[in-house]
């Protein structure tokens, strides 16, 4: 039996790897998904086989055998099938953090399972497995929670802050450790276990909270390998492979994201956990320093004419794009302006929105053809012949000043050039800053126009007026 | 002890076939990716089926059970989300692809 079990299991790895290769080109990703739900399938249906679960089957009936995996099951189906098919593209940023969650909590609640059943003949490293399973699981559960509420809005999205907030969370993070190690020495101390179990949940929400808004990707992404971490070592703790290789996946996939989304930032991960961005001050110094400055306001009238004289058009989507839902009016204008000759193209950031490739799901909902949707480094030289560019609710990554001035705090920073371009439009609510809490030069730009407004509302009249 | 050694090896071989073969999905498909590597990590599905099926002890199976609901919401969530997010990714606008297979 257990060989038939392994047998499925060695498909399912094999069916995942294969999956994950068809997600590097666009053409082959849906043939890639196919082969890793077939993957998923064997996994569980090798589970359902498992010797420890059919053992009671001659005894108790299937049914009795089955019921709670079945009812969970289907009601899990129901409403992960009702938030998959509902909820906006938009909101996919919170989407994610709360599957993260999610899969933080399952690992942590098996990993306190397996304690509580195997109390009094854990082994060492059996321990340490289950340790780090309920450490990851419990941080990956709350840090995600409160990633999910700042981004849904329930929590303040800008990065709250306390006194010796740094010093507290190590030595919190080291506390755990301790009673980790502690706990792996001696399995049958079940206050230390608890005590070990309970701490990553407090320190999940420690950790989140003084991160702002523009660093969620960072966050979601680290979060996404956490609950990789935590579901390999699930697979240590019950000598299971598929969940080691699965979880191994799943850590690399989260390792590499955060890497690339720290690198568009400039900033190092341990900046972006530990130094809580732009400082309230620094900013008011920053803003009232570049107070004295005008900007040039368009009118919508003004700017649909710049759109219609140009050649080219480079847009620049950014979260406000995400907030206002403005993708398929920009969709409804692109088709516009190419059938008018221009040519459009759109520039994405790596960090523009809230996760990575925010932008680039967004556009492909409104019907853009990903062929156009151009990486930072494809696109920046192109900006400096273009006509315009238009920047839809983009902040930072369109700021100069974060390649000529080093006292900006985004110093550094790759960003797209847009002020190279002949014009720049910029559509935006307000003069209020960015997330990184600073002035952008680009606004006062000799060749930059502003037109205020909901970017949704603004680029229908705009629209209107074109057509 | 040598089990989790024989783990180990395969943990450190896995993740580094995940890292080459992430390393090559454009930035076009990171959100997508992101929801896929979710359902796959709801794997830990596995895990709480045996908890929750096992019938060890009544806590085991409350956990168990627990857990294959949270699992499960992020295997069928995310393989469908997913599949959701890369039926919109299109290399042309339907009409365009209509006209070129006209054309040819």
């Amino acid at each position: 039996m257990i060989s038939q079990v392994e047998t499925l299991y060695l498909i399912a790895s094999f069916l995942f790897i294969l999956g994950l290769r068809g997600l590097t080109a666009a053409h082959t990703a849906r043939r890639g998904l196919i082969l890793a739900e077939l993957g998923m399938v064997f996994a569980i249906w090798g589970t359902l086989i498992h010797p420890d679960i059919t053992r009671h089957l001659d005894d108790i009936g299937w049914f009795q055998t089955y019921k709670w995996i079945l009812l969970t099951f289907f009601i899990g189906s129901a409403i992960g099938i009702a938030i998959s098919a509902l909820i906006p593209m938009t909101r996919m940023p919170e989407r994610i953090a709360l599957s993260h969650a999610f899969g933080g909590l399952a690992a942590a609640l098996v990993g306190v399972s397996e304690y509580y059943r195997e109390y009094g003949h854990i082994d060492h490293t059996t321990m340490g497995a289950l340790g780090f399973e309920v450490l990851f699981g419990g941080l990956t559960f709350t840090g995600s929670l409160m990633a999910f509420g700042k981004l849904s809005g329930l929590i303040p999205g800008r990065n709250i802050t306390w006194p010796l907030q740094n010093q507290t969370n190590i030595l919190m993070f080291g506390g755990t450790f301790v009673l980790l190690v502690l706990v792996t020495i001696d399995p049958s101390n079940q206050v230390l276990f608890y005590a070990m179990a309970a701490m990553p949940l407090l320190l999940g929400i420690l950790f989140v909270a003084p991160i702002g808004g523009a660093d969620m990707p960072v966050v979601i992404t680290l979060l996404n390998s956490y609950a990789g971490l935590a579901a390999s070592a699930t697979g240590f703790a019950l000598n299971n492979n598929v969940l080691i290789i699965a979880g191994a996946i799943d850590g690399a996939s989260g390792f590499i994201l955060s890497v690339v989304m720290s690198k568009a930032m400039n900033r190092s991960f341990r900046n972006v956990l530990f130094g809580a961005f732009g400082k309230v001050d620094e900013e008011d110094a920053t803003l009232a320093a570049s107070g004295g400055e005008r900007v040039q306001e368009a009118s919508v009238g003004d700017a649909a004419m710049l759109l219609s004289g140009a050649g080219s058009v480079i847009v620049c989507p950014g979260y406000g794009m995400a907030v206002a839902q403005a993708q398929h009016v920009v969709g409804e204008l692109a088709e516009i302006l190419e059938a008018n000759g221009t040519q459009v193209r759109y520039a994405i950031h790596p960090v523009a929105g809230r996760m990575p490739g925010h932008m680039n799901v967004l556009l492909a909902e409104a019907k853009i053809p990903y062929t156009t949707l151009m990486e930072l480094e494809e696109i920046n030289d192109d900006f400096k012949n273009t006509d315009v560019a238009l920047v839809v609710g983009a902040n930072d990554v369109v700021n100069p000043a974060a390649k000529h001035n080093p006292a900006s705090s985004i110093y550094g920073m790759p960003v797209l050039n847009a002020d190279l371009a002949r014009s720049c439009i910029v559509l935006k609510r307000s003069m209020r800053p960015g997330f990184a809490g600073i002035e952008n030069e680009l606004f006062f730009a000799p060749n930059t126009v502003l037109t205020f407004g909901d970017a949704k509302d603004t680029l229908t009249k705009v629209v209107e007026a074109l057509s | 002890m040598l089990e989790i050694f024989l783990g180990l090896y395969i943990f450190m071989l896995a993740a580094f076939v995940g890292y080459g073969v992430i390393k090559g999905v454009p930035a076009l498909l990171h959100t997508p990716l992101m929801a896929f590597t979710n359902a796959i990590s709801g794997i830990s599905l596995v895990g709480s089926l045996v908890a929750a099926g096992a019938h060890y002890n009544d806590v085991s199976t409350v956990l168990g059970a627990i857990a294959v609901l949270c699992a499960t919401i992020n295997v069928v969530g995310g393989f469908w989300i997913t599949d959701r997010m890369l039926r919109m990714f299109k290399k042309q606008d339907p009409k365009a692809d209509a006209a070129g297979d006209a054309a040819s």
